[in-house]
């Protein structure tokens, strides 16, 4: 092989190497580390494990937002108008919480009640988030099934 | 009827644009001097028309005209002259309009500041440019038009501007970030122009490069913007957050960083001249792929519009064929990029080389964490997912280590050539000093060991230092310090400049990091809270009025040391228009710590819940940025950069070449 053709192919496979790892890294990175959506339905339904890092999402339901008078505890109830889920959560809610909107939380179930370590509302009037969404479609379906 | 007239300036624009993308490319690949001739008038009367139709929408904001439907969704009577004009970006429409008015924007500049460049080759790149920008005015026509109307019954009100959007960062953002990520488009342009003309050479790097470095450095300052204005006003606490949509700009702003490197190489050496290119294209490709994330709705996101499907389709469709084209047409021309490896194993070429790997492999590890959740839903059948920035740091944070290991020895390696002899005589005092400083130096001002801090650290002395030996080796060799100092060239500079900003954030991104604490609680009129060494006391809130919202303004006495030190004055606004509600924070900025407070909500007896904060370090995130962009522009001042060399034969030259010839 010509020597210049030989540095091709070694910076060839420093190149090939370097993505290697990096692939593999970013996948392994990856599995640990993405959150699971689930509805109130799903959680009703058992499909989650107790203390497994997941994500849900629903509409809060009207008169469940209940503040703790001497701590930031707060607790709601999430809907898809087929099931409950109670979130309990200890600090401060988006802006744009509001009972009647939809609401995404992160965190975990535990003993029934979910606690959210952190809640995400919208920003915008006019956009519904596509986990929410997704959650109000699966309830709308079932609720059609449920009837016939 | 005004809104009509900007209907018909669109129009105009997008018919010139298709004008712009064909003959000036015919007529350079055919030596027709009349159709290379219209490249520059073209690009200029784009520009005024889009000028105009901006115009006409900014009028429609100010005369408050509720019929314009986009007008209606984003403004409000009471809406402050201020936020009017600049609610034109406040939404899908205006914002694509916006956009579109910059590339034309970027157009006009390259047809001024190009008098250097053969005429063929700017109409080549204007060309190139007048097709993206066909595509961007036939989407606002046919999807996303800012002129439709609401008629025969307009509105009497609007539904007012996004309460989280009125403020300073609003007007300065979005203009800046879409300045930079469109930027990158004349870059792009300039490389297909160079395949299409089969000129690729180091003056076709010498001309791209200050495009390249402008387009970067706004882009940064537009990203450290966007980081600042998160941070004061959405009041998480945080100023970065693996938004899906602040990872395209990451994106792009990590290739385009690999791009000026690249072309950096490709103009000293005149090697890597394909890596450029594939650079430059997908540079482009990002910035485009940001557009579609933001406005096709399938992520979740604080910034996404509300949206609709066809446009996502389009915009996808848009980049296939952007992308698809430019690949092939690099496919076709990849025997013209043919270059001699000149340089060994150890030199300035490979460690560069590695920087640009460790770039692109960062920005491929990012699009991946961005893009999987819609691939795993499509995949799994509709199973929802997110990724969150626990797997963008784990990713990314060791990349920029390796990067910043690098960064100091390639930046005193040598050019075909170093021999480790010499990279071990000029490093090791460098890494022993570095790595000492790193143990002492956090441990002295903290009294708390961290291995994050001391790393962070000693790589920031590392860079510093490594910077630093080098200029002292140029500089010797001259006959004074004064002479060495003034020998050093305005790109020299601008490296050295760029890359200090880079260990500046490394240290503010980790410290603030590690050192960075906060508290929430419920505090009573009268009472305090303690965090770190500070002390906030409560005073209680009282009303105030702003000009289109009502607030509850809360009094807060910072102490330290018993000492009083300042008033800090958090709100809770009510926008009046929409209800909706929106929190400031208070922030007492400082070079070394920043306090802030937000406010929560009211409870019983004058009491409310509010998060404090103290975060050591942060506004070194963004001075690091300001020191970058810096960097970048004060790289092109250098005066080769300015050359006047007109080149005709090159133009005699392409055309008596078989390409493009039916």
């Amino acid at each position: 092989m010509k020597p210049h053709r030989q540095k091709k192919l070694a910076i060839l496979i420093f190149i090939s190497a370097g993505l290697a790892i990096a692939t593999g890294l970013s996948l392994y990175a990856l599995s640990t580390n993405i959150d699971l959506f689930f509805t109130p339905s799903q959680i009703a339904k058992g499909e989650v494990i107790e203390g497994q890092r997941i994500r849900i999402g629903g509409m809060v339901k009207e008169g469940s937002i209940i503040h703790a008078q001497d701590s930031l505890q707060v607790s709601f109830i999430t809907t898809d108008f087929s099931n409950d889920l109670t979130v309990q959560y200890q600090g401060i809610l988006p802006d744009l919480f509001r009972e009647g909107q939809g609401v995404v939380a992160e965190g975990m179930v535990a003993g029934g009640v979910f606690q959210a370590s952190r809640v995400l509302a919208k920003h915008d009037e006019n956009y519904m988030s596509v986990e929410v969404k997704a959650a109000m479609d699966a309830a709308e379906k079932q609720r059609g099934t449920g009837g016939t | 009827m005004i809104p009509e007239l900007g209907n018909v300036a669109l129009i105009i624009a997008f018919s010139l644009s298709v004008i712009l993308g064909t003959l000036p490319l015919i007529g350079a690949s055919r030596g027709n001097a009349l159709w290379i001739g219209l490249a520059r008038p073209l690009a200029a009367g784009i520009f005024v028309f889009l000028s105009v139709c901006l115009l006409i929408l900014g009028y429609s904001f100010v005369t408050d005209d509720f019929s314009v439907a986009f007008v209606a969704q984003h403004s409000n009577t009471m809406l402050p002259l201020e936020y009017k004009i600049t609610a034109v970006w406040g939404g899908h429409e205006g914002s694509f309009l916006f956009w579109t008015w910059m590339l034309a924007g970027w157009m006009l500049a390259v047809g001024i500041f190009s008098k250097a460049m053969p005429d063929d080759f700017v109409a080549r790149v204007l060309g190139v440019m007048g097709l993206i920008c066909v595509g961007y005015t036939l989407f606002m026509i046919a999807t996303s038009n800012p002129f439709d109307r609401i008629l025969p019954l307009p509105p009497t009100d609007g539904a007012d501007l996004n309460s989280a959007l009125q403020d300073f960062g609003f007007i300065v953002h979005p203009p800046m970030l879409y300045m930079g990520y469109v930027g990158f488009s004349v870059v792009f342009a300039f490389a297909i122009a160079a395949l299409l003309s089969g000129r690729l050479d180091s003056a076709w790097a010498r001309w791209s490069r200050p495009w390249a470095n402008v387009a970067w450095g706004i882009l940064t300052l537009g990203i450290a913007l966007g980081s600042w204005w998160a941070y004061y006003e959405l009041g998480w606490g945080g100023w970065w957050a693996w938004d899906p949509v602040e990872n395209p700009p990451m994106i792009t702003w990590l290739l385009g960083t690999a791009l000026i490197h690249s072309l950096a190489v490709t103009e000293k050496r005149g090697v890597f001249k394909s890596w450029t290119v594939l650079l430059a294209i997908m540079a482009f490709a990002a910035s485009l792929l940001g557009t579609f994330i933001t406005r096709s709705g399938l992520l979740t996101s604080v910034h996404a519009f509300a949206t609709d499907p066809t446009r996502g389709v389009y915009i996808l469709g848009f980049l296939a064929v952007i992308v698809g084209g430019s690949l092939l047409l690099f496919a076709v021309r990849a025997p013209l990029m043919k270059s001699e490896l000149t340089f060994g194993p150890l030199s300035r070429e490979v460690f560069l080389l590695s920087n640009n790997i460790i770039l692109v492999v960062s920005s491929a590890a990012i699009l991946l964490g961005t893009l999987y959740p819609m691939v795993y839903q499509a995949m799994s059948g509709g199973e929802l997912i997110s990724v969150g920035p626990p797997y963008f740091n784990l990713i990314f944070v060791p990349l920029m280590v390796v990067l910043a290991v690098f960064l100091g020895i390639g930046a005193t390696s040598r050019w075909k050539k170093t021999s480790t002899e010499y990279l071990r005589k000029q490093l090791t005092k460098v890494a022993i000093a570095s790595v000492l400083l790193g143990l002492v130096l956090p441990l002295v001002f903290t009294l708390e060991f961290s291995i994050g801090a001391s790393l962070a650290v000693a790589l920031a002395f590392w860079v510093m230092l490594a910077m630093l030996t080098d200029m002292i080796n140029k500089v010797s060799n001259k006959d004074s310090a004064l002479a060495g100092l003034k020998s050093l060239s305005l790109s020299y500079w601008g490296m050295q400049i760029a890359h200090f900003g880079f260990a500046v954030i490394l240290t503010g991104a980790a410290l603030t990091s590690i050192y960075s604490i906060e508290k929430s609680v419920l505090l009573q009129p009268g009472q305090s809270v303690m965090l770190g060494d500070y002390e906030f006391k409560f005073n209680g809130m009282r009303p105030v009025r702003g000009p289109n919202f009502v607030a509850e303004e809360g009094s807060f006495d910072v102490i330290k040391d018993g000492n009083y030190q300042r008033e800090l004055n958090p709100q809770k606004r009510i926008y009046v228009a929409s209800g909706n509600p929106s929190t400031e924070m208070a922030i007492d900025a400082g070079l070394f710590r920043d306090l802030f407070i937000t406010l929560g909500d009211p409870r019983g007896e004058g009491a409310w819940s509010m998060t404090v904060y103290v975060k050591p370090f942060v506004r070194w995130v963004w001075l690091g940025s300001i020191f970058m962009a810096l960097g970048g522009f004060v790289a092109i001042s250098d005066k080769r950069y300015r050359r006047f060399r007109v080149k005709k034969e090159s133009l005699l030259e392409t055309a008596a070449a078989p390409v493009l010839q039916s």
